[in-house]
């Protein structure tokens, strides 16, 4: 993989040659010491996305951020020279929700503990037993560094994702990370990111909540009671003798911390309908609110820029299912969201709200960059589209002091490629994530899982996954 | 919650959004029509004037002013918006929430759907206001909401301005969830009898007055300035209790038999609040005089019954009895598509207990408004009210009668000529987008054929059709 790159990137000079060859793997390298720190990449095309686009510029990393940026930019010694000649240099992108370093349900390898355990297992008969209710968990404890489509996303162009974590009403909170490191820690840049909210229901028609209603209601009463123990708490250590034993409830405390930290809420809000329900129920709950889905959007622009509610946008447009019966007569609604869905983006650019997208269970990237080239077509421009992808999405889930363009001090997640970072055509040349350097492989072919060698038996959680599928 | 009927009226499917209205105008006329006022008698060749979504004037020599939009409605008759009493449209997910036998703590008017296809359909039979209500699943059910069926309009523009809330109980076989259990190795719910009903309901008011009692408390010391007071913590499952003991909720009782109601009736003496209708109340006949005692209302069906043990002793003559004896009666549809004929349920009671024309139309416009509280606005056709009201092309009490035109606060929401004359470019459109989508499929499939150049499958497919069994298969297909 090593030898092709390195004849593929026969423009580079020679000296960028020579990283390759001493990052045969950046991984090991780093350890060692022998990682270089600082890089130029110089004579490019730069689009910082913050300001107007450089045409032949340089830009310096050391130590992880980004260190200059501009037409005349003074070179440290040290540094690794790549020559960006045909090159254009992007922040990276952002996935702005995905569950990217989580362990999947299918996962046999422990991961089902952390994606099974918000689900009730016993009957719940109301919002007190706390049903689905994992509001301390964080996707940046449960990362999983093996989980190959860290490397699938990175090679797209993508550097950071907002990884949510499932199950439940009160799933827990998304981490933003990025997407280079040896253990999982070195993912996190931000633990808590976000609070995740559901409103589908999970209790079925014997336990609570089995109705969206339901699931309003129970909501609705945790945020009263994580409010209400905040309230209490202090009244009461103060006043042992007076008061009732207050209860412990982990779900209060959590919650109270995340509202109190004025931790982003993520409401799921897909239709109008339901997006201006979430406009509603922020307004009454008083939190900050951002909308997850939001693919009807382009019917109530006005309303969403007038409450500066910013939206992540699903990239999986509606589709006909693809198990539906052919004979089976489609409502004109469905056929008119099908077809409108895609112009979300452009009627939010339009009315000014801000918004970032997500790749929302696409299998690959390649779907995530064919879905948004329907929005391109639908009138969405490339710059829009970019901002969406990197300083808008940074700025929406709070990180843009740290990511989202190129600017001195920021975290050097830096992408070089060769042309239109949306173009079909265009390939990642490099990827720099928390300023290092990372070989950009070519998408290989889905592995076929009866390739796999079952004799490595047990000692392979991965194989016993794929055998038992 | 009895049985669903679905009838599918695939035209209408196609209506995704409202018809183009025009700009509503603020004065409307509606001439030359046989206005049905249920308040004031039947007024022949009469006109309706409509300001600004109020009725204006009602008479045989109402005048259009300069300026109004006139509909003549010749050789046809207008009647008060329709009321269903009982209906769960409108409504986004299950209109049940059957995990806690007191499922206070929901709402309805959380999860309104506008874009609910059955809104539009409802209008389409002369439907104008609806009481959305929980399901039947638990002794106390979820918190209800009146709407006007403003077909178009966002779900927080359809709640009836000033109705009421309400809240669903439910007594007999649902709450106890007798025609079905959970899974094994699940215990089922309490109550699992009669008696466990009535008790459910006696505990959430004895907590609810402790619940009240407690706030009652904590705000007069509050107010007397005493420090490090705890407020109670806030429960959503018992605020909307307290309501209905305070008579700021109306209670909607689904109930069958004889017994069941009186139950209820007694407990809410007991307690101290009122249950403003029986919903169903298909023995109603048998304690109408308590019924009426009780000051409650019956929310009935003309001639549904029999599907299931408890629903067996109904009769068709409920409603004329229990109005007879002085209960205030209305027709529900509890079905999105009942409520499309509401007109010729209420004209049942004519034939089965002999009702006036007055008293049928009654069942379906007056009698609710007044369970639901609206009375004030709606329910007849009276100066001062608001314009919700239905034009159909007969006597609306007869089998022949379709509606029209339906309106609401003076604008017109159902035009059934405008949807005639709609269906045709719908279609046209619908036609358009699915030849767009598989033009776009086509082309998608083209473009990954071509960017995944595989040798391999190429050659497959150049295989294929020397293969004899596919090309002989090929032939016979032609040949058919």
């Amino acid at each position: 993989m090593r030898s092709r790159s390195c004849r593929k990137h026969a423009r580079l000079a020679l000296i960028a040659a020579c990283i390759t060859a001493t990052l045969a793997c950046a991984h090991a390298a780093r350890g060692e010491g022998g990682e270089p720190r600082y890089f130029a990449i110089t004579n490019a095309r730069i689009i910082p996305v913050s300001g107007p686009a450089i045409n032949n510029g340089t830009i310096v990393i050391a130590k992880g951020l980004i260190q200059a940026v501009g037409a005349n930019v003074a070179i440290p010694p040290e540094a690794w020279v790549i020559d960006g000649k045909g090159l254009t240099v992007y922040p990276g992108l952002i996935d702005a929700g995905t569950d990217l370093g989580l362990p999947r349900p299918e996962d046999s390898s422990g991961g089902a503990h952390a994606r099974k355990s918000a689900v009730p297992s016993e009957i719940a008969s109301g919002p007190e037993d706390r049903p689905g209710a994992t509001p301390w968990r964080l996707a940046a404890d449960e990362l999983k560094i093996d989980d190959k489509r860290i490397a699938t996303w990175r090679n797209a162009g993508f550097t950071s994702t907002l990884t949510l974590p499932d199950g439940g009403i009160f799933p827990g909170q998304g981490s933003l990370i990025n997407l280079a490191g040896e253990r999982a820690g070195d993912l996190v840049v931000k633990p808590a990111a976000v609070l995740s909210v559901s409103f589908k229901p999970i209790g079925g028609f014997f336990s609570f909540p089995g109705s969206p209603m339901g699931t309003i209601a129970y909501v609705r009463q945790v945020f009263i009671d994580a409010n209400w123990f905040a309230q209490a708490q202090p009244v009461y250590n103060a006043n042992f003798t007076k008061f009732e034993r207050l209860p412990y409830d982990r779900t209060d405390r959590d919650v109270n911390n995340s509202l109190r930290s004025n931790e982003i809420v993520l409401l799921p809000a897909n239709s109008s309908v339901q997006i201006l329900r979430a406009l509603r129920l922020a307004d009454e709950w008083r939190i900050s609110a951002v909308l997850l889905g939001a693919q009807q959007a382009y019917a109530v622009t006005d309303i969403l820029a007038l409450k500066k509610i910013p939206v992540l946008v699903s990239l999986k447009w509606p589709e006909r299912p693809k198990d539906a019966d052919p004979e089976a007569e489609e409502t004109l609604r469905d056929l008119r969201l099908r077809d409108l869905a895609p112009s979300t983006p452009a009627a939010l650019a339009k009315a000014g709200v801000k918004f970032a997208f997500y790749s929302d269970g696409l299998a690959a990237p390649k779907d995530i960059f064919k879905n948004l080239r329907r929005a391109l077509g639908a009138g969405l421009t490339a710059d829009a589209a970019l901002r969406a992808f990197t300083l808008d999405a940074a700025e929406i889930l709070g990180v843009s002091d740290r990511l989202g363009s190129l600017e001195p001090g920021k975290i050097a997640n830096v992408i070089v490629t060769d042309g239109d970072i949306f173009n079909e055509k265009t390939k990642v040349k490099h990827a720099f994530l928390d300023g290092r350097w990372f070989e950009v492989h070519e998408e290989a072919p889905p592995e076929k899982p009866d390739e796999k060698k079952p004799e490595r038996g047990g000692d392979f959680p991965e194989a016993d996954a794929a055998v038992a599928r | 919650m009895r049985r669903l009927l679905t009838v599918a009226i695939s035209a209408i499917t196609l209506l995704a959004q409202p018809p183009v209205q025009a700009q509503t105008p603020n004065v409307i006329l509606i001439q030359n029509a046989t206005i049905l006022t249920v308040t004031h008698g039947t007024i022949e060749h009469g006109s309706i004037l409509i300001r600004d979504g109020k009725i204006a004037a009602v008479g045989m020599d109402v005048k259009a002013p300069d300026g109004a939009t006139v509909i003549d409605a010749a050789g046809q008759f207008v009647i008060p918006g329709i009321i269903d009493c009982h209906s769960h449209i409108a409504v986004d997910g299950n209109v049940n929430e059957g995990g806690p036998a007191v499922s206070s703590m929901v709402n309805i008017a959380d999860v309104l759907n506008p874009a609910d296809i059955n809104i539009y359909r409802d209008l389409a039979g002369g439907v104008t206001t609806a009481n959305i209500l929980h399901g039947s699943a638990n002794p106390i059910g979820g918190q209800t909401v009146v709407i006007k069926l403003r077909w178009g309009k966002q779900a927080n523009q359809l709640p009836f301005e000033g109705a009421l809330p309400g809240i669903k109980f439910a007594l007999g076989e649902n709450p106890k969830h007798s025609n079905f259990g959970p899974p094994a190795g699940t215990p089922a719910r309490y109550p699992a009898t009669r008696l466990g009903v009535e008790e459910v309901i006696r505990q959430a008011f004895t907590e609810a007055r402790e619940y009240k009692k407690q706030w009652d408390d904590y705000n007069r010391r509050k107010a007397a300035g005493e420090q490090n007071l705890l407020p109670p913590r806030r429960d959503l499952r018992l605020e909307p209790l307290v309501e209905v003991l305070e008579r700021k909720r109306y209670v909607h009782a689904h109930c069958y038999r004889a017994d069941e109601i009186l139950m209820l009736a007694r407990v809410a003496k007991e307690f101290g609040f009122k249950v403003r209708t029986f919903q169903h109340v298909l023995e109603g006949y048998k304690v109408a005089d308590e019924i009426a005692a009780s000051g409650a209302g019956g929310s009935t069906f003309s001639d549904w019954w029999a599907y299931k043990m408890e629903a067996y002793d109904a009769i068709p003559y409920n409603a004329a009895l229990m109005q007879e004896r002085g209960v205030l009666v209305s027709i529900n549809s509890d079905s999105a598509e009942e409520a499309r004929h509401l007109n010729q349920e209420a004209a049942k009671s004519m034939k089965y207990g002999d009702l006036s024309a007055n008293d049928a139309l009654k069942l379906i416009t007056l009698n609710p408004a007044i369970q639901l509280g609206i009375d004030n606005r709606a329910g007849s056709i009276d100066v001062g009210k608001d314009a919700d009201l239905v034009i159909y092309n007969h006597d609306p009490l007869s089998v022949y009668a379709v509606a029209q035109k339906t309106l609401i606060d003076g604008q017109v929401y159902f035009d059934r000529e405008h949807d005639l004359a709609a269906r045709p470019a719908l279609e046209k459109e619908k036609q358009a987008l699915l030849e767009k989508e598989k033009k776009a499929a086509e082309e998608e499939k083209k473009h990954e054929e071509k960017s995944n150049k595989s040798p391999e499958k190429k050659q497959d497919q150049k295989k294929k059709p020397l293969k004899p069994g596919d090309s002989s298969e090929g032939v016979s297909g032609g040949g058919r």
